[in-house]
């Protein structure tokens, strides 16, 4: 039996970083920008596949990756140009239904390009599984939970510590404060897309060794960030790392435990909760935060 | 106010500018092949195919199958003079659209309809086609399509039924004395259906099922079902899915260090299944029909001399190596051009001469239909198989 827990203890931490990393993404430009980017997992998904068909053209798997994270960043940098930006002003709501559309025109995209395949990346380290006490540990969930420490830490870094991450913190205390004082809101949005598109790319690299790769994985890979983000309080940057975690560790334990093919009934009741006790710590948190 | 109004409806524009031709991009239309001589009516038949979306790799190569074999049976001169013409309805895997392609062809006055690719499509489109009387050649696997044959009086099937594949594990569990097994399955209509299959059939045979698992398709990891599969005291694990998620679980097995064979069903049989299990697929026992081990079997078989030529006029044709899927939509247009041959263009005629087919050579197995079994397919027309170096190895 103890053995069995620990097994899903690892199986709950690599599900639970892969989610982790996604809500982090979420929250960080849902806190520059007061966007909710829905279209997260596409980004994430079309740079896996970018890398897949670099490799396979090929090149080394950094160079492919390299070259997959900058062609995704500047594709969301001009998406947000072409669209958020333009529509600067209009409610939150609005803002959402944009990012859903770029969403499933992305996802349009990928099924045109790469079709309904399913495509893998390899394991950055070939070794096989790690035996701890009689559990396996796969050791890409090494990688994976390494990304999501490492970008915790700097963006803790980045808010905390420098003048520019102050600057992205007062202007969206108050908007118009930070405009007198000469920080561009615009500039901040674009970086904030940017950034975002690289971050996800890199975790589609990551996660994509463990979880295989399809053009329309990344609408379910999106909401389990969401409700992770949910969990952790949507605009707190270390309680979006705690709600991924807890998601993973609460759906492994409970397909082990009680019974498999529960997960993502699991992930939705959990959702449910939390809007119930909570109503205020997403809707309201929307309505409050635009700019 | 005025401005960012302005502004933000301009970008609008361009985002549904953008959707719209995106939908319109990802649709494929309906292909017909008119060709063949112009003195005789051409027969029309249909096709309600998964060409795109999730089944998109089952409906892709029926529907390169079913426009080489037309386009060689109007070179040779058709059914009887005949030209086929070939009516071809892409679904997009979805359930709805099936029964409104099957509709348009109905409409359009077709001989006989064939598919859908999954289980699901053949399911929708069922009580249509029946209630049109026309006769269907579903090519899909659940046997709940042609069972009870009483209430599918009009419809018929290619693909070998979960049980003919189950009848072929039991008969390796009970050679190697194993009476214990872990059975685990997707939680969609092919995992349900294998799972009401080995319900009835391993108690029949003295088997136990100690541990039962499910999971969904788009589950990224099966390691908690596996340790508990582990803990069970299983002999072997039989597994009822189609990747990329009976990749996973083949790779999670490997990484949990477990050495009691691994047996999946012939919803992994092909090449995909191996190219992202890697490694981990050797050793992976699994039943499957002839058609990737073709090169293995006894000259002697029935089916070796319509595999090869399948096989070859497919390479000569796409570049590339026909799957067991091309060979079922294979496998029903020959029923179907046989039936008429004997019929002529009538439908009811089609369908007793369907049902009374015996004896016909195809690529999946030999048929013998008969008013009880619509499917025709006995546990001959499938092998053991064995993976070994990422290639199929019959087991003896």
């Amino acid at each position: 039996m103890g053995e069995q827990l620990l097994q899903l203890l690892f199986s709950g931490l690599t599900l639970g970083s892969i989610y982790s990393i996604i809500a982090l993404i979420l929250v960080i430009t849902y806190k520059v920008t007061g966007i909710l980017n829905l279209a997260l997992g596409e980004f994430l998904v079309i740079g896996a596949l970018l890398t897949v068909s670099f490799k396979s053209m090929g090149m080394p798997l950094i160079a492919a990756s390299l070259l997959a994270i900058i062609i995704v960043a500047l594709l969301a940098g001009v998406l947000e140009r072409l669209t958020v930006n333009k529509a600067r002003g209009a409610s939150s709501l609005t803002m959402l239904i944009i990012t859903i559309g770029i969403s499933i025109s992305l996802r349009g995209l990928a099924l045109l390009i790469w079709g309904t395949d399913t495509y893998s990346l390899p394991s950055f380290t070939a070794s096989g599984p790690i035996m701890a006490g009689g559990a396996a540990l796969n050791p890409q969930s090494i990688w994976v939970f390494l990304l999501a420490a490492a970008t915790l830490i700097c963006v803790n870094t980045f808010f905390g510590r420098t003048y520019w991450g102050k600057a992205v913190k007062a202007s969206v205390l108050s908007p118009i404060g930070a405009q007198l004082q000469g920080i561009n809101l615009s500039t901040i949005s674009l970086a904030a897309f940017v950034f975002s598109g690289a971050l996800a790319t890199a975790a589609g690299i990551c996660i994509g060794p463990v979880t295989m790769v399809t053009y329309d994985m990344g609408f379910m890979l999106g909401v389990k960030g969401f409700i992770a983000a949910t969990i952790g309080g949507l605009g707190s940057i270390s309680g979006a790392v705690l709600g991924g975690l807890i998601l993973g560790l609460l759906e492994a334990y409970s397909s082990g435990l009680i019974s498999s093919g529960l997960n993502d009934a699991i992930s939705i009741v959990i959702l449910l909760a939390v809007l119930l006790i909570r109503p205020e710590g997403i809707l309201g948190a929307i309505s409050e935060r635009k700019i | 106010m005025k401005r960012k109004f302005k502004g933000f409806t301009g970008s609008m524009v361009v985002a549904l500018l953008l959707a719209v031709s995106l939908i319109l991009g990802g649709c494929s239309s309906g292909k017909s092949s008119k060709a063949g001589s112009e003195t005789a009516e051409p027969y029309k038949v249909g096709a309600v195919l998964d060409i795109s979306g999730t089944s998109s790799s089952l409906g892709t190569p029926e529907r390169d199958t079913l426009l080489m074999m037309v386009d060689k049976i109007n070179a040779e001169g058709g059914i009887q003079g005949h030209p086929i013409e070939l009516i071809i309805e892409d679904n997009k895997s979805d359930e709805m659209e099936a029964v409104l392609a099957a509709n348009k062809l109905i409409e359009k006055g077709v001989l006989a309809v064939l598919g859908g690719s999954s289980s699901g499509t053949s399911m929708a489109i069922m009580k249509t086609v029946q209630d049109a009387q026309i006769p269907m050649i579903s090519l899909a696997a659940a046997s709940s399509i042609v069972e009870p044959a009483a209430e599918r009086q009009w419809v018929f099937k290619t693909a070998q039924s979960d049980i003919v594949m189950i009848n072929k594990i039991i008969e390796y569990l009970k050679k190697n004395n194993m009476t214990k097994i872990a059975f685990m399955y997707m939680n969609n209509a092919y995992g349900d259906n294998g799972k009401k299959a080995i319900s009835a059939a391993a108690p029949q045979n003295g088997i136990t099922i100690v541990a039962e698992e499910k999971f969904d398709a788009t589950d990224n990891d099966m390691t908690p079902q596996l340790t508990n599969v582990k803990s069970s005291g299983a002999q072997a694990v039989v597994v009822w899915a189609i990747p990329p998620s009976a990749s996973i679980l083949t790779k999670n097995y490997k990484d949990l260090g477990l050495t009691i064979p691994l047996i999946h069903s012939h919803g992994v049989g092909n090449q995909k299944f191996i190219e992202l299990a890697q490694d981990a697929a050797d050793g992976v026992i699994l039943p499957i029909g002839k058609l990737p081990v073709t090169d293995q079997i006894a000259d002697s078989d029935p089916q070796k001399a319509v595999l090869t030529s399948y096989i070859n006029d497919y390479q000569n044709k796409y570049n590339t190596a026909p799957n067991s899927f091309g060979g079922y939509a294979a496998d029903a247009l020959s029923l179907l051009v046989k039936a008429i041959e004997k019929a002529g263009p009538d439908r009811s005629v089609i369908r007793n001469e369907l049902e009374k087919t015996q004896g016909l050579v195809g690529v999946s197995g030999v048929f013998n239909m008969s008013e009880q079994d619509h499917n025709g397919l006995s546990e001959d027309s499938a092998v053991l198989v064995q993976i070994e170096d990422g290639k199929w190895k019959i087991l003896q």
